[in-house]
């Protein structure tokens, strides 16, 4: 047996190692994490090398496996009788009746999610070691992180949808207290508030997601008598089969409920609204969980639950995944945060790969899941490192020219970009390609209905847009001159990073470590004391960060180099080993497709061969694999054309007009948008406003309207409250039936609650402060006895003998 | 002069001996007060262990030795009792048994 044959006995316990480290790393980190040497992080960071080292040997072993053209489908209970019983009776599984067991079950799909959360948690690990450094809750931080790479490993590995759910509800957990790591901490003015809006209303959203998932989850339940995939592919086969080769009504409304949990937790429209504000979080957060990994799980839900899937339940999944691409991404266009354009991205993204899936390419999708978390992982955590070394600025009109400064963030960022863009030979062509292929195969070979059209429609104008408003932001981050306080940014200068220097550790100390360690220039030390010098910035940069200089003016001028800080530097070395391992996978993480389009290169050919037959619909669902529907006969060829020659074009053209408009110089990028969101008027700010839905999810659903302008950073003071009609009426209901009711109930209560408290005080307490009182009575007559002095003990002895004696000599 | 009289001295003396430790406010006297009941009982012992003889009972020696145990063991507590009362004096600053009530607590 080679060695990169899968081994059932051994492999089970290493998969189950490998999920089972981070809860482990984290029990230990959350009891002793402050008293650890640099509070516990290289040990987490250590546990999960380990577990990224066996997710990708197990990857490995799905290749090899698919290179001899072997199936690779595996579940630990049937091949290692290794299973998890919960809620489990003997009697129950002799009876044949519901038990549950989870076991793992580790699929291509899966071996290929499995190795992604592990490198890309293993990067997050690793960057946040530079990223958190100041942070107060560095060591709670870590541990969080860690539950949540449990949680997802967990749910990649479950057999059944069940335990998917337990860990699907703990990973939304652990994204609420991740978003809301900032409300721990006052003194991030701005994020603190923001931070703690933010994680309740992620939470509160991605809520109604999962409690349509529950209700699917427990529809399929009840007619099946089971959680496990395997059984439920089967059985949704025989259903389909016994009714005539058509899926029965209860399986597109369940299958609707279920992709409810997919539209939550992938913010598809309209549940969207969290992932943006969901950006209060730390950036290494919105890195794993909202843009790599967490929100992928919808998608990866989608794929497990595929043959479950009605054909109308796939076409509302194509048409919900179409518009949200082309919606989030015509927004990502107007965005100045760093990170919201990247949020926005990543709702456009996760559309493509639910419209992908709805358009009968689980393959494509997945596909587009496996490189959109490596680029997107890598841009986010650019974007950190970016924000990083422009002092927690997030605005892109205040930054410019870092290319000049942080030369590796900015090689590794533009690789990202390029990806996501869509420019051949880098992984995110191949895949945005094969799911707009997907839609014209559909279109040309005789499969048309109306989702499909509109997605061969919609989906390369969103494509077109990711690279226009992905090159935007290139141009607007990291060419032309540094511009500091071009506008103001409520960001800038709130970080813990500068705001902990002071405080904590002194200026002098941390700045100057800062810069040295990111080998950046010191050139103003020599500077420092020249008024002209300080001049030269002082005017913006001072402004601008007023507040700032008040509060520390002294220490700010006292130590020199402080007019460095207003210049970006590149980041630590962990940060940056974290970015280059992800750029590199997001440029070539695609290529093991790269058959498809490549043709007959010898290399590729076994490439090909793993596409073929490890992610094919057949080897993924085994015998219960839904047939599919696209019959392509010569339309195929004309298919791929199309679409091949479709994204070159958009892609390039979305290239171009960011050139054209951002990237000739700042003054002309401003000059050239004005007009153009002049000419676009009304359309504009309705873009630019996110089309008003957080608005109207306010005015449906929410009575706390937040009349104010600025929404984009008071994101919430509108989240929760009731349907204003209906709600009234629940509250007349409420007022007078239920609080009358529970008034009636309290009266009672508080009746007979008076009665008890009399007896209580009388008798109860009469009885207890009586004994006390006998025996207190009694103690202080028996006390005079006990004086201590042995001579009146002696009479008593004496007079004791006396009596005595007198006993026995008269009676 | 017969058993009556040694009795009656015996049990006088026990009786003083008696009053002594239950009323006497220096610890000396408590301690002679004790001296004079072991003593009591010694005069008993040899009392009767002569009588017991002339009235031909045997002539075992078993009363008198039991007084000589009586007076050594008397010596030794006296020792000791001494001790003690050395003790209570650095303690209490004082010999007076009334001061010394440390065992109500």
């Amino acid at each position: 047996m080679h060695f990169l044959d899968f081994n059932p006995k051994q492999d089970f316990h290493l998969l189950f190692l490998s999920f089972v480290l981070p809860l482990v790393g984290y029990t230990i980190q959350i009891f002793f994490g402050k008293k650890l040497p640099r509070r516990g992080d290289w040990m987490l960071t250590g546990f999960m090398f380990v577990s990224m080292c066996i997710t990708v040997l197990m990857f490995a072993k799905s290749l090899w496996a698919a290179y001899h053209g072997q199936e690779f489908r595996h579940h630990s209970g049937l091949e290692a009788d290794l299973w998890f019983h919960w809620l489990y009776s003997s009697d129950a599984a002799a009876a044949g009746t519901s038990n549950v067991s989870a076991a793992i079950y580790y699929d291509a799909l899966g071996a290929a999610m499995y190795a992604v959360v592990g490198v890309v948690s293993f990067c997050v690990h690793l960057f946040s070691i530079g990223y958190m450094a100041q942070d107060k809750r560095y060591h709670i931080f870590f541990a969080n992180i860690s539950l949540f790479t449990f949680a997802m490993l967990g749910l990649v590995l479950s057999d059944n949808i069940l335990f998917l759910f337990i860990f699907w509800e703990l990973m939304g957990l652990m994204s609420y207290l991740l978003i809301g790591h900032f409300s721990h901490d006052p003194s991030q003015k701005f994020f603190h508030r923001w931070a703690t809006q933010a994680c309740k209303k992620a939470f509160l959203t991605t809520r109604v997601g999962d409690t349509c998932l529950l209700i699917g989850m427990v529809i399929f339940y009840q007619h099946f008598g089971t959680f496990n995939f395997g059984e439920l592919w089967r059985l949704a086969q025989e259903e389909v089969a016994r009714n005539g080769g058509e899926y029965p009504t209860w399986m597109t409304v369940a299958g609707l409920f279920v992709f409810g949990g997919t539209v939550g937790k992938s913010a598809q429209f309209p549940l969207h609204v969290w992932l943006p504000d969901a950006m209060a979080g730390p950036t290494p957060v919105s890195a794993m969980i909202h843009a790599a990994t967490m929100v992928a799980a919808g998608v990866f839900l989608l794929g497990r639950t595929y043959p479950l899937m009605s054909p109308e339940v796939l076409s509302i999944v194509a048409a919900t995944g179409t518009f949200t691409a082309l919606f989030a991404a015509s927004i990502g266009t107007t965005a100045n945060d760093l990170k919201a354009v990247l949020a926005w991205s990543t709702i456009s993204q996760l559309g493509f790969m639910v419209a992908a899936v709805g358009l009968g390419g689980v393959v494509a999708g997945m596909f587009h899941m496996v490189t959109h978390a490596f680029f997107k992982a890598c841009l986010f955590l650019s974007a950190g490192s970016v924000i990083h070394g422009c002092h927690h600025e997030q605005d892109m009109r205040n930054m410019g020219g870092v290319r000049k400064y942080m030369p590796v963030t900015f090689a590794c960022m533009l690789a990202s970009t390029i990806a996501i863009a869509g420019i051949p030979f880098f992984s995110g062509f191949y895949s945005k390609d094969m799911i707009i292929l997907r839609a014209w195969e559909n279109v040309l070979g005789g499969h048309f209905d109306g989702a499909s059209f509109f997605a061969a429609v919609a989906l390369p104008v969103a494509a077109c847009l990711t690279a226009f408003y992905m090159f935007r932001l290139i141009f607007m981050t990291f060419f032309g001159e540094y511009r500091p306080g071009t506008v103001p940014s409520p960001f800038a200068h709130h970080g813990g990073h500068d705001e902990h220097g002071h405080e904590e550790h002194g200026h002098a100390d941390h700045g100057h470590a800062a810069h040295d360690h990111g080998g950046h220039a010191h050139g103003g030390h020599d500077d420092h004391g020249h008024d002209h010098g300080h001049a030269k910035h002082a005017p913006v940069v001072h402004a601008h960060a007023a507040k700032a200089h008040d509060a520390h003016g002294h220490d700010a001028h006292a130590h020199g180099g402080h007019d460095e800080h207003a210049k970006p530097h590149e980041s630590p070395l962990p940060m940056l080993i974290a970015l280059c391992v992800l750029a590199t996978l997001g440029v070539f993480g695609g290529h093991f497709w790269l058959a498809d389009i490549g043709h007959s290169l010898a290399f590729w050919e076994h490439a090909h061969t793993w596409f073929e037959t490890s992610v094919s619909l057949k080897s993924l669902y085994g015998a219960s694999a839904p047939v599919d529907r696209v019959l392509l006969g010569h339309a195929g060829h004309t298919a791929h054309i199309v679409a091949l020659s479709v994204s070159l074009t958009v892609a390039s053209l979305g290239i171009l007009i960011a050139y054209l408009i951002y990237g000739r110089g700042w003054e002309r990028s401003q000059r050239i948008a004005g007009k153009i969101t002049g000419a676009l008027g009304d359309l504009y700010d309705v873009v630019k406003n996110k089309y008003y839905v957080d608005e109207a999810i306010g005015c449906a659903i929410v009575v706390d309207v937040d009349a104010k302008g600025n929404k984009r950073y008071q994101p919430d003071a509108s989240v929760i409250g009731g349907s204003v009609s209906l709600g009234l009426a629940l509250n007349w209901v409420d007022k007078n039936i239920v609080d009358g009711l529970v008034n009636l109930v309290g009266r009672t209560g508080r009746s007979i609650g008076v009665v008890s408290s009399h007896f209580d005080r009388v008798v109860v307490d009469g009885a207890v402060n009586g004994v006390g009182l006998v025996t207190q009575t009694f103690g202080s007559v028996v006390r005079l006895v006990q004086s201590g002095r042995i001579q009146q003990y002696a009479t008593f002895a004496v007079f004791g003998g006396l009596m005595l004696a007198a006993w026995l000599i008269l009676l | 002069m017969g058993l009556g009289a040694y009795v009656a001295v015996s049990a006088a003396l026990f009786a003083l001996g008696i009053v002594a430790i239950l009323v006497r406010r220096n610890v000396i006297y408590v301690l002679m007060g004790i001296e004079m009941i072991l003593n009591a009982a010694n005069i008993n012992f040899v009392a009767f262990d002569r009588f017991n003889q002339s009235a031909g009972g045997g002539g075992g020696l078993e009363g008198r030795m039991f007084a000589i145990f009586v007076i050594i063991l008397a010596a030794a507590e006296a020792a000791v009792a001494l001790a003690i009362v050395l003790n209570v004096f650095h303690l209490f600053n004082s010999v007076k048994p009334s001061e010394a009530d440390l065992l109500r607590e």
